[in-house]
């Protein structure tokens, strides 16, 4: 049994503004059904910037219902630049605090929000293009984690995985979340020397990094990588099974396929994918 | 307000019965010698733990009261079961089990892989089946232990453990089978000899004794080294001085369930069936998440598409109702049940999904309130949720 407040039991069995706007002037989502958790928020905004009505949509538990309704009477009456401010913990302050392993409910309601304003704004991808996958079972950023880290000071792997659900499944990106906070804290992780390589010491790694580290993982997900060629720093590959066509590809390629070659051969690697 | 509780979690635990009570009241009042000890007085102890002993040999259908430890839950005797024949093989690295059994056996494999046994794990099909096949060709002359569950808690799907045992001892004569019996005990007839079982775990709690007790079935040729290392308690195998009231409460228990076994078979099943019938009829996002055939008589497993488990418990539990879900959300690890996944239920429904274990003390008035509680429940939350289009579709095939 959750140890909840009374305001999160008041939200998730008595939810303000529930259900979608059709003229919404900015709809926001985070999480998915894979997940566990999904949500839609829609939002009313007039032209002096004040959100004037608020909507969402939630598939969930009962912090992350009580996390969207308490989100939206937060938000409704407010300028574009106070919404702007409210964070995560504000929303879990609100409701009177959330069990730490449901930190991730009130950090995805404000994603779903950050989403709409950045939609809203015009402020879209730029960041999200820079940013790296690290957790694939959750699909979370590392802009995301450091985010929650900087927001609500977190310290260990266990915070991050309570706040953002990162490395809450398999666990893999543990190491990579722990190179995170390090990175933050400014504690210096061992470098190691790499010399430099010939061309074809430089094939036959990347052909074992893809063989040994990439594919097996690709292939947890039904899908699978083909080295096609080598061209100085850019690798061409050929996505199979559920990759290829899947809505994710290109963040699997950039994020993962890209970030594993860059980390492991510690050159630029840019990754082209061909298609069929 | 005051509402009257329904409990449909017996698959978590269930509630003990009074006659049970009344049977371990005095050895928690007047009768609290030590059973090892030599006056009168002693022996009162002790001769209440030889007929829980036989009432317990006769509840598994064990040759011999000597084949009975008891143990203080089910995870004690696995974990005495497995490390167990572990350590007194160890020549041998190698372990058969399932991609379904509990987190408590399955943890104990994942420590023993880091430890270097190579474990294999045995997947289901849709039906929760396990492939016997791919059984079959794990087994070698390097296995020393093959560990399947009975029933599942989750699904309370049967395994053919009669089946399993002369498949692995066709193979492998020496190869030991332990059976975690913890959800088939008091739900269906169970005979460790007629079965082929070396080794059998149950847990007093989950027949209606109290928690704190569990009971380790050994065959009488199989050797096991002792995981609580002391006196001469239970023939050497399990030290620690007997906790009496709970192992005459586990005896009375066992004893009350095996004479239960046909009320389970008829009455309980024709309420579960009830229940399920009721609900998959009425609620169009309603998909059963278990095999109709070979199951225990209590348990069902419903998943209601595009809603959150966790938020269907606690609308329940508002109303009086409780039960038990697969979604990640209620246990606080982030991921769905593995059980569900491993039989491959699509995740729209694996996230929703909701256990309804009942008892042989579950009365229809209760199924009836539940029968119409959940509809108006899942009504109330489908307005929440994110995916109302992929529901009009559900519900349009539906009607």
């Amino acid at each position: 049994m959750w140890d909840y407040t009374e305001e999160v039991m008041d939200h998730y069995r008595n939810p303000r503004n529930v259900g979608k706007i059709d003229d919404a002037d900015a709809t926001g989502e985070a999480g998915s059904l894979a997940c566990g958790d999904a949500l839609k928020i829609y939002l009313k905004i007039d032209k002096n910037n004040i959100v004037t009505d608020a909507k969402f949509q939630t598939f969930g538990c009962g912090s992350a219902v009580a996390s969207s309704s308490v989100l939206t009477e937060m938000i409704i009456g407010k300028s574009i630049d106070e919404v702007k401010k409210i964070t995560n913990k504000d929303i879990a302050d609100k409701l009177g605090g959330l069990p730490p392993e449901k930190m991730h409910c009130s950090v995805m309601g404000h994603e779903a929000l950050e989403d709409a304003l950045k939609k809203y704004l015009g402020e879209e991808t730029s960041e999200a293009k820079k940013d790296k996958l690290i957790c694939k079972c959750f699909s979370v950023t590392e802009n995301q984690i450091l985010n929650a880290i900087k927001e609500n000071n977190l310290k260990t792997v266990e915070d991050v995985t309570n706040y953002t659900k990162a490395g809450g499944a398999c666990g893999h990106c543990k190491g990579d979340i722990q190179a995170i906070l390090n990175k933050f804290y400014n504690k210096k992780t061992k470098t190691e020397e790499v010399p430099k390589l010939t061309a074809a010491q430089k094939i036959l790694k990347i052909n074992t990094i893809i063989e040994n580290r990439i594919s097996p993982e690709l292939r947890k997900d039904g899908g699978d990588i083909e080295l096609v060629d080598i061209d100085g720093n850019k690798v061409y590959v050929k996505l199979r099974g559920a990759c290829s066509g899947c809505k994710n590809s290109t963040l699997t390629l950039k994020s993962f396929v890209e970030m594993t070659l860059r980390e492991l051969l510690k050159e630029e690697i840019e990754v082209i994918e061909v298609q069929n | 307000m005051t509402r009257k509780m329904v409990y449909l979690d017996n698959n978590a635990t269930t509630k003990v019965d009074e006659k049970v009570l009344e049977a371990m009241l005095p050895y928690l009042k007047q009768n609290y010698a030590n059973p090892s000890s030599i006056y009168s007085f002693g022996g009162i102890s002790a001769q209440a733990i030889r007929k829980a002993r036989v009432q317990v040999r006769d509840f598994v259908g064990a040759k011999s009261e000597k084949e009975i430890i008891f143990t203080s839950c089910g995870s004690e005797s696995a974990n005495t079961a497995i490390k167990g024949v572990l350590d007194v093989n160890k020549t041998k690295k190698h372990i058969i089990t399932t991609k379904v059994e509990h987190p408590c056996v399955l943890s104990l494999y994942k420590t023993l892989e880091k430890q270097g046994y190579k474990v294999d794990y045995i997947g289901v099909n849709a039906n929760g089946e396990l492939d016997l096949d791919e059984l079959e060709n794990a087994v070698n002359a390097d296995t020393a232990l093959v560990s399947c569950m009975w029933a599942n808690n989750e699904t309370g799907i049967i395994f053919p453990i009669k089946k399993i045992s002369h498949i692995i001892k066709s193979k492998n004569k020496e190869t030991k089978l332990f059976v975690d019996g913890v959800q088939a005990a008091g739900k269906i007839p169970m005979n460790v000899e007629d079965a082929g079982i070396d080794l059998l775990a149950v847990s007093g709690h989950k027949f209606h004794a109290p928690k704190g007790v569990g009971a380790l079935y050994v065959k009488s040729d199989t050797l096991i080294s002792p995981l609580i290392i002391g006196g001469h308690q239970e023939r050497g195998k399990r030290a620690g001085t007997e906790n009496v009231p709970y192992i005459v409460a586990i005896g009375e228990a066992a004893q009350l369930a095996q004479d239960a076994l046909d009320f389970e078979a008829t009455t309980v099943k024709h309420l579960r069936d009830k229940l399920e019938n009721s609900l998959i009829k009425n609620v169009f996002n309603a998909r059963l998440n278990t095999s109709l055939n070979n199951r225990v008589p209590n348990t069902t497993n419903i998943g209601f598409e595009y809603v959150e488990g966790e938020l269907i418990l606690l609308h329940l539990s508002d109303m009086g109702i409780c039960a038990s879900s697969g979604s990640a959300c209620t246990s606080g690890s982030l991921e769905p049940s593995h059980v569900l996944k491993a039989m491959g239920i699509p995740f729209t429904a694996l996230h929703g999904s909701v256990r309804f274990s009942l008892s042989r003390f579950t009365t229809e008035k209760e199924i009836d309130y539940v029968i119409s509680v959940v509809p108006r429940v899942i009504d109330k939350l489908i307005k929440i949720s994110p995916f109302q289009e992929e529901l009009a579709t559900l519900r349009k095939h539906k009607s």
